[in-house]
């Protein structure tokens, strides 16, 4: 009554497929995708978790089994059998990892195109591709890297894409539209349209990361770094800084809030009205402008930042020739 | 070349009676015993191992809740960057070292290193490296992580800064000189008839270490002159406010320090292979194919490195050549882990101490692998650059791999070191507790880093709570686990059975000789009679040669 091993061999590989095809795509472990780019990712995620999780029941089903059958009986001194290996099953192990993770390079390569990572050599052919990020040095070849960019994203839509300056500073990120003049401490950004972000560091290095967004670009003094994406899904999300950038590193958040057009547009133009505003008084900050305030005040609260949290906010607004002096007041705590 | 004087003269030194035993004031001697050099090192390594531990403790409390409040975030910075530089420099490196010094000689059958002297000052370099480092955390702690990328790292804390740069530059001196000292020792000293191809494997990884050493390191005390420069001259190598370039620092400091990963664990790859045969009883499964590879991936390292850097603003070439060389690296790891696995098959496997260590560094080194492998791929990369991914990653790699490697290691070898056994059950509650708080640990650190917590915070959404915690509790079962650990090594080496000279009734020639090794480890040169994993072909290894003896053998405990 025993079931030949190559049977049972079969069924345990059967099982560990279907183990693995099942877990890679019913993980959980990634937050909601806010793009079709983060879509993109989430799919080579799942393929590399179902190769890892069946390479891992594998390896660790062997450890177990041999730790089971191949124990040492009490009192045995005797050696196991003398084999020093076998050609062709090292020839096996070595080409099946090679074809595994050639197979992932390929598959990264092309989605990384997709995403438009390597837009420079192949602009035109990527018309759907934005999700990017890429550096371009200021003080040499200027702007190669980012012109490319911008050309991506206008391929992209109908619209042009929302221009976004980013300054990141010790401990807040701090949002310009450089066709309105308008400045937010958050990054507001319409749904389905090309958004094209120029990113600068006063300070240290700092790192812009939305997690739904799958998006991460190292932002570095005496640099500007870009990053181009398209958000798809309304809602906000949280925007980490995620490169150490000192004590308070961790308090360096923001949000991002996709909203539909029409949403956008009306934000836009409440921002620009208050802004003519903001310059005789600031106590009569409109309520936008006062919700930056209530949004920074958390954030100045357990970091005894310096300021309080408004005169954060009214660093932010007045600057519209914003120099660095602002910002520097606005980032020096104790 | 003292040595070759001692090579060539007849050992006419009668059988030691007492195998060699040192008395404890020995081992705070400027000696050039390489056997006291080891245990130098692999004691001093373990004491800055448990600093880095009180350190990882100090964070995971820290981190137990989302507001800071237990340290300050500025206290938490310097406590977080010191845990990284003690457990990589001051613990990793020296430990591998200790291992490489008390191991080569006794495998190759030569009676010390090449160059006993420099080897002494080699690891009389470690304890200054150490007290500075951990002094500078006492004058404006660095708080730069221990990758200490400018500027930050040239805006805060000068003075502390700065030692910690001395510090690193004394144990990267040392860390080349027992390099070149372990590479001309293995080239040039072993017993006739030992060809390259009858070294034991761990000879062969501490090769391709050496390699690795030789060409990485100073690249890095490169960079940290040039970024001392920076900190200390005005000098703006690096420091954009005068049109220097931070991610230069980042290329220079990861083509050492991504090798470096590849200096910590390719010793314990080696001592890895040397253990599993033992204990199952069995060859080691394609010797040649392990020995390839590890300069395959010490090869190889030297070309990933940038892999770290992937949202550094690297342009798309370079991600998708770093991401390629990345990948490959996977070739030659898997071939270590299947030839282990192969080994493990149709072995007789003893649940020894050891032999559960090794098996809990396959186990747990496979995860750090395959994460590795999506960590190269670029798209994915991106998203969890800087996050707890990439924490709970290398500390599979280098807990899961290096400390598991160390402590297989200790309980392989303690006989041979010291003379006495180690208690086994006392080894297993070590390893079932280790193993335990380990994954507790760094397995929910994934999800944390999947879902959008950054690393190197001292304060983080709550929403990322719950597993905070459970990463906490596996803190401390690890810290709990090392005292039954202390505990065993500190009384087996004082009360311990006396260890036979062969124990574990292993092939390779450090086991020829007594427990512990005479002074200058073989009274005659030995003789290859085997290659080192000939089992299963009816050899029986010599059990305890009574003249070895003398007087002082008691029946063997080997289990
Ligand atoms: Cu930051």
């Amino acid at each position: 009554m025993k079931i030949p091993s190559s049977i049972l061999t079969m069924l345990a590989g059967v099982t560990l497929t279907l183990v693995s095809l099942w877990y890679g795509q019913n993980h959980g472990l990634m937050p909601v995708a806010a793009s079709h780019e983060a879509e993109l990712v989430d799919e080579l995620f799942d393929a590399m978790m179902v190769i890892s999780v069946g390479l891992v029941i594998l390896v660790e089903g062997v450890l177990i089994i041999a730790a089971i059958r191949f124990r040492r009986r009490d009192g045995d001194e005797t050696d196991g059998p003398h084999i020093e290996g076998n050609v062709p099953l090292e020839i096996l192990w070595t080409s099946i990892p090679t074809v595994i993770v050639l197979g992932i390079s390929v598959y990264s390569f092309s989605l990384y195109q997709q995403m438009g990572g390597l837009n420079l050599s192949n602009q035109a052919a990527d018309a759907g591709a934005v999700e990017v990020a890429y550096a371009s040095d200021n003080s040499s070849n200027s702007g190669h890297l980012a012109s490319a960019g911008i050309g991506l994203t206008q391929g992209m839509g109908d619209q042009p894409p929302v221009a976004v300056n980013v300054k990141a500073l010790q401990y807040a990120f701090v949002f310009t539209y450089p066709e309105s003049g308008v400045i937010s401490g958050e990054l507001k950004v319409p749904a389905n349209r090309g958004v094209n972000l120029s990113m600068e560091a006063q300070d240290v290095i700092h790192a812009f990361w939305v997690p739904e967004l799958r998006l991460k670009q190292d932002v570095v003094p005496g640099e500007t770094t870009e990053l181009s994406f398209i958000a798809t899904r309304e809602g906000t999300y949280p925007i980490v800084c995620a490169e150490l950038c000192g004590p308070y590193h961790g308090a360096m958040r923001s949000q991002i809030q996709v909203q539909s057009p029409d949403e956008f547009d009306a934000w836009m133009q409440s921002q620009i009205a208050s802004q003519d505003n903001a310059v005789e008084t600031v106590a009569a900050a409109p309520a936008a402008e006062r919700s930056d305030a209530d949004y920074l005040a958390p954030l100045a609260q357990p970091l005894n930042l310096d300021v309080e949290a408004d005169a954060l906010a009214q660093l932010q607004a007045p600057a519209h020739s914003h120099e660095h002096p602002h910002y520097q007041m606005a980032a020096r705590i104790d | 070349m003292a040595q070759v004087e001692i090579l060539e003269s007849p050992a006419s030194s009668p059988p030691q009676a007492h195998g060699g035993e040192r008395k404890w004031t020995d081992y705070f001697t400027f000696s050039t015993d390489h056997k006291v050099i080891g245990i130098q090192y692999m004691v001093t390594g373990f004491i800055f191992y448990l600093i880095g531990g009180v350190l990882a403790t100090m964070i995971r409390t820290e981190l137990a809740t989302p507001q800071p409040d237990f340290v300050t975030p500025e206290a938490y910075n310097g406590i977080m960057t010191l845990h990284g530089t003690v457990m990589l420099f001051l613990w990793i490196v020296p430990v591998g070292a200790g291992l490489a010094n008390y191991l080569i000689p006794l495998m190759i059958g030569a009676r010390d290193m090449a160059f006993p002297r420099l080897n002494a000052i080699a690891f009389w370099m470690i304890p200054p490296s150490g007290i500075l480092l951990v002094s500078s955390y006492f004058f404006e702690a660095p708080s730069a992580g221990w990758t200490s990328y400018p500027p930050l790292s040239v805006n805060t804390g000068l003075v502390g800064q700065g030692i910690w740069i001395l510090a690193i530059l004394v144990g990267g001196t040392s860390s080349i000189l027992g390099g070149l000292n372990f590479a001309v020792t293995m080239l040039k000293m072993r017993v006739p008839g030992m060809t390259l191809f009858k070294m034991p494997l761990f000879c062969w990884s501490m090769l391709a270490t050496s390699m690795l050493i030789l060409i990485g390191t100073p690249v890095l005390a490169g960079a940290l002159i040039l970024l001392a420069f920076d900190l200390f001259a005005g000098t703006s190598f690096f420091n954009p406010a005068g049109g220097g370039n931070p991610v230069l620092f980042q290329h220079l400091f990861w083509f050492y320090s991504h090798p470096a990963v590849y200096i910590f664990v390719l010793p314990l790859f080696g001592a890895i292979s040397d253990v599993i045969p033992v204990h199952a009883r069995k060859p080691i499964f394609g010797y040649q194919a392990i020995a390839f590879s590890s300069f395959a991936i010490s090869f190889l390292g030297l070309i990933v490195w940038a892999h770290h850097m992937f949202t550094s603003g690297t342009p798309p070439w370079l991600r998708m050549f770093f991401m390629i060389t990345t990948m490959i690296i996977a070739v030659p790891t898997g071939i270590k882990i299947f030839g282990w696995l192969a080994t493990l098959w149709r072995g007789k496997i003893a649940y020894t101490s050891a032999m559960l260590f090794s098996m809990g560094f396959i186990a747990t080194f496979t995860i750090g692998g395959v994460t590795g492998v999506m960590l190269a791929a670029v798209p994915f990369d991106i998203h969890v650059h800087d996050t707890y991914f990439v924490v709970a990653h290398f500390h599979y790699i280098l807990f899961g791999g290096a400390v598991f490697g160390v402590y297989m290691s200790v309980y392989h070898w303690f006989p041979k070191m010291t003379g006495h056994m180690m208690n086994e059950f006392w080894g297993r509650v070590h390893f079932v507790l280790t193993f335990i708080g380990m994954n507790l640990t760094f397995m929910p650190m994934h999800e944390l880093g999947l879902m959008g917590m950054n690393r190197r915070v001292a304060l983080y959404d709550p929403q990322f709570t719950d597993l905070n915690v459970m990463a906490t509790i596996g803190a401390y079962i690890m810290a709990v686990s090392t005292i039954p650990f202390i505990i065993n090594a500190v009384w087996s080496w004082r009360y311990g059975p006396k260890a036979p000279a062969n124990p574990w009734r292993a092939l390779t020639l450090e086991w020829q000789t007594t427990s512990p090794p005479a002074i200058e480890n073989f009274d005659e040169l030995p003789v290859l009679k085997t290659g080192p994993y000939d089992y299963g072909l009816g050899y029986i290894p010599e059990i305890d040669p009574p003249e070895l003896y003398g007087k002082q053998v008691s029946e063997p405990t080997a289990s």
